[in-house]
């Protein structure tokens, strides 16, 4: 009886009014011998006692203390104090998708601001009001460009985020969707094999900007390649990034997809994040997903509404663009609120220093004998170093120590994906090189 | 309820100042010493600029255009519109959970790892299925990620079967769930008593069926009394019976879909274990099946081995990986302080006070707006303007119009499809009698009014900050972004 407010006579004077003695009554319907399952479970805690259990888990958690360069999908960013304090007005959270518009206008008008600046983030003239997260936004987007194109073979790059192709996989498994992967060249997409893998059946091909490398892919290059087929391009964009680099849309992209998480949402241990899937006006009504417009009311007053919904489960049924229901609408909240917040000098600073921090620290760790970058290629705030030991092996050393070195990556076991953000701290860059320069000496017998 | 007049978009409230600094100043080098100029926006990204006070100023406007759960009775059928308890949030946003990167070794993510394993545990005991993944982000990814497990489970078998049936009933995002992952689908036929046709159900069911999708409670609000046959004659038929456990919340603690037959589950958390649906989402749908579906389970699985936890990439048998990492795992964490606040007393208790209160809300109304279907309802019930006679033309979005006048939100409308001019109301456990002894005035007065006045009923709301709203033209000649200002 946690937040039930009946009274005891209240309860009673319901049962009387339905002519029922017993709450067991309720259930008659129910087959007698399904009912009152053995249930075990611990004992109800009060708030203050669950309090204690959810502290003693959290500080069971050494890794949210260390001083960290992870990235791989989920980035570590400085969150101004007012996104959390306008997100968590219940007015906000406690609202549900706005089915009526009228009394849904602060949800509605929201996602329309969020539409408009991921749109112009991207290049691109729409983007829907979010998915799941980047890989699922990926796969949808995917989904997308074959519907748009009636094509089924997706090429993707092998420098795409691991975790973003296995997605990809699962997802286009279901329609019978072939998914190639273009084999990368110094951690960037090998524009020749992908010329070699384009065919008629190719319905786009899909890589990442920045690429799971940290490497900023030439997204003019193969736009120029796929000029001659009718392969669209598909670009999984961290929207961080493009506070300072090219627009996808400038470059040549027809769809444009990626995790909203590093623009003003926690770590959480990987979620809840959110996805978004812009594109050109040509394919706007096959985007996947939920669309507010903008209209008029009855008395001519600017207003919004969901829009396009003839493309969505609850109307098209077996014929949807998409399945989604529940979306992310807080946390696509969070990105608007944390865009507006930062600005486009704020958004480019931090992306600026992003950029100079993982650039000083990479040439900080490259001045240690035997250690060095992996690729010649331009690098945003992520890159792979080349360690003279195997990473997992620094990886528990300097774990030890309270330094979470980057993440081993799987093709080289002596490869580490090392990410910097503007939180980095030159102390944490000195700490760096100390422990790696430590792990990398020969124990002194 | 006051809700604010007209505000400008963002853009609209942007002016020509440089924007504030939000991040101390670095003197090193210039970015393009550090990325070629090719790579690089000469332009800055094109965001609005509007300083902090107009922000929190311009989105506290706007949040006060919206109706909420914390603001007035919110009886949104099948979306389960309960209140939220804050314990929930602010546990789940402890620094040690909030600031836990996902690529962190499991063993220093033991904290987290033991309640997503925990909760496993204890939705495995309600749902009476073997084992529970945490991963869906959604209850309709919940359902994408069932119905590739019925189909890996079929194809393991060797069958190809290529059909999905689906309740002609059922929400919309089962048939787009079948298709998506390549099933034809069909529907089966409600009986008059609004439940599954049973011989329509046998007449389709054959060797291409890989499954049935089911609701039950359904969404009439109506307990599938003969659920032990279905599941005989869909098990017969060699099909699985599939579980959308968005209603679990009218039978949680009373009776497990595990026990009724069903061979794969999937769990609303935010509806039936209370998060906050924030506008839409986040949510999570974490999924249950029984023994001979675990080899197919998505990546990656959490692993118990004696109080340590680890994080499992390698099942042979996989449908892959659902999302970027682990699913929402913040929303995972607030259902888990939701659950152990209730244990499994607290947790019939609601679903006890749910179907009382819907059961009572219906007896109220019973002499106003006639049911679907007169049987006893469960936690939510179907009523439907569709007697010309009685209602004229004050239909179903009339209504809702009307009781939002009235500073109520409107229950789900045209929904289920096979209801004419349908009004699902679904009041939750957390609503008190007199709430809806409330309610049910208001709609009495609601209905007076629009017999006398037929045609200013038709033109609700009139109270709110925008009227009705013009969706032919928004859809027909669609602005989905602030046009660029000159
Ligand atoms: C009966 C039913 N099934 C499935 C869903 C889908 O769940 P979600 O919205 O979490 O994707 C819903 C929710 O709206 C529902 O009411």
């Amino acid at each position: 009886m946690v937040f039930i407010p009946h009274t005891p006579d209240e309860k009673q004077s319901m049962l009387d009014a339905l002519g029922l003695q017993t709450e067991d009554q309720l259930f008659h319907m129910i087959p007698a011998q399904l009912q009152n399952p053995a249930i075990e479970f611990p004992p109800a805690l009060t708030e203050l006692e669950i309090s204690e259990v959810m502290n003693d888990a959290a500080a069971n958690n050494p890794a949210s203390q260390c001083v960290s360069f992870l990235g791989g999908g989920a980035y570590a960013h400085f969150i101004p104090q007012a996104v959390s304090a306008i997100i968590s007005r219940g007015d906000f959270s406690t609202a549900y998708t706005p089915y009526q518009p009228e009394v849904s206008q602060g949800t509605l008008q929201a996602i329309f601001e969020f539409q408009t600046m991921i749109s112009r983030l991207t290049g691109m003239d729409a983007c829907n009001a979010g998915v799941y997260d980047g890989a699922s936004a990926l796969a949808e987007g995917a989904l997308m460009a074959c519907r748009a194109v009636r094509k089924d073979v997706v090429l993707v790059s092998s420098s795409v985020n691991p975790h973003y192709r296995r997605v990809l996989q699962t997802y286009l498994d279901g329609p019978g969707i072939e998914v190639i992967e273009v084999p990368a060249a110094d951690g960037a997409t090998d524009v020749n094999a992908l010329k070699e893998a384009l065919s008629d059946k190719v319905a786009a091909f899909f890589v990442q900007y920045p690429n799971y490398y940290g490497v900023v892919e030439p997204l003019e290059d193969i736009a120029a390649a796929l000029q001659d087929s009718k392969a669209l391009l598909g670009v999984s964009a961290n929207p961080h990034a493009l506070g300072v680099l090219k627009t996808p849309g400038a470059l040549g992209a027809d769809i444009v997809t990626g995790d909203l998480q590093p623009l003003g949402i926690s770590l959480s241990y990987g979620g809840p994040y959110a996805g978004y899937v812009a594109c050109t006006e040509k394919y706007i009504r096959q985007l996947p997903g939920r669309l507010v417009g903008q209209t008029k009311d009855e008395d001519g007053k600017t207003g919004y509404v969901l829009t396009l919904q003839t493309r969505e489960q609850h109307i098209r049924r077996a014929k949807a663009t998409s399945n989604i229901c529940t979306n992310q609408a807080l946390c696509a909240l969070a990105a608007t609120v944390y865009l507006a917040l930062m600005g486009p000098k704020g958004l480019r600073d931090a992306a600026t220093l992003s950029v100079k921090k993982a650039h000083a620290l990479q040439q900080a760790l490259c001045e240690i004998e035997g250690v060095s970058l992996e690729y010649s290629q331009p690098f945003f705030h992520e890159f792979a170093l080349r360690l003279p030991v195997p990473a997992r092996q620094f990886i528990e050393a300097a774990k030890q120590r309270g330094l979470l070195p980057g993440i081993a990556i799987q093709d080289d076991a002596k490869l580490l994906l090392v990410c910097a953000t503007e939180l980095t701290k030159t102390s944490d860059i000195d700490l760096y090189k100390t422990i790696l320069t430590e792990a990398l000496q020969p124990t002194v017998a | 309820m006051p809700l604010d007049a007209f505000e400008p978009t963002l853009f609209e409230l942007s002016s020509e100042n440089e924007g504030r600094s939000w991040l101390p100043q670095d003197d090193g080098a210039e970015l393009d010493a550090l990325l070629p100029t090719q790579c690089l926006n000469a332009d800055m990204p094109s965001l609005p600029i509007v300083a902090e006070l107009d922000v929190v100023r311009h989105f506290t406007k706007l949040s006060r255009r919206n109706f909420c759960i914390e603001s007035g009775f919110y009886p949104l059928g099948s979306c389960t519109m309960k209140y939220n308890p804050k314990i929930c949030d602010s546990l789940a946003s402890l620094p040690g959970f909030a600031n836990l990167h996902p690529q962190a070794d499991a063993d220093m993510a033991q904290g987290t790892l033991g309640l997503m394993d925990d909760i496993s545990d204890f939705l495995e005991q309600l749902s009476g299925m073997d084992k529970v993944t945490t991963n869906p982000c959604a209850g309709a990814h919940g359902e994408f990620c069932g119905m590739l497990l019925v189909r890996a489970y079929h194809r393991d078998q060797g069958s190809d079967r290529d059909t999905v049936l689906v309740p002609d009933s059922a929400h919309g995002t089962n048939p787009a769930t079948a298709a998506m992952v390549g099933y034809k689908t069909l529907e089966v036929k409600s009986n008059a008593e609004g439940c599954v046709d049973l011989d329509d159900l046998k007449s389709k069911l054959n060797d291409n069926v890989a499954a049935l999708m089911l609701t039950n409670p359904n969404t009439l609000g109506l307990f599938e009394k003969d659920i032990l046959e279905i599941a005989k004659v869909v098990h017969d038929a060699g099909a699985l019976l599939y579980y959308d456990g968005a209603n679990l919340n009218a039978i949680a603690g009373v009776a497990r879909p595990g026990d009724m037959g069903f061979d794969v589950v999937h769990i609303n958390l935010h509806k039936t274990f209370s998060t906050p649906h924030g506008g839409g989402g986040p949510g999570a749908g974490p999924v249950g099946v029984k023994s001979h579906l675990v080899p197919y389970l998505p990546i990656p699985l959490i692993e118990n081995n004696g109080g340590k936890y680890a994080l499992n990439y390698e099942s042979k048998k996989s449908i892959g990986q659902l999302s970027t990492f682990f699913g929402n795992t913040g929303i995972v964490l607030r259902a888990y302080v939701y659950m152990r606040m209730h244990g499994a007393g607290g947790i019939r208790q609601n679903s006890v006070h749910a179907v009382l209160n819907a059961r009572y809300l219906k007896y109220k109304l019973k002499d106003l707006i006639p049911a679907e279907i007169d049987a006893d309802n469960m936690h939510e019930f179907v009523l439907t303007l569709k007697d010309k006679k009685r209602f004229g033309d004050f239909n179903a979005m009339a209504f809702a119009k009307n009781l939002i006048d009235r500073g109520y939100h409107a229950p789900t409308v045209y929904f289920p499809l096979i209801v004419k001019e349908a009004l699902m109301i679904e009041p939750t456990e957390t609503e008190s009698k007199r709430t809806l002894d409330e309610f049910a005035a208001v709609v009495a007065d609601i209905m007076a009014e629009a017999k006398a006045d037929p045609e200013k009923a038709l033109h609700a709301p009139y109270t709110t900050p925008v009227r009705k709203l013009d969706e032919v033209t928004a859809a027909r000649q669609p602005v989905l972004t602030q046009p660029c200002l000159e």
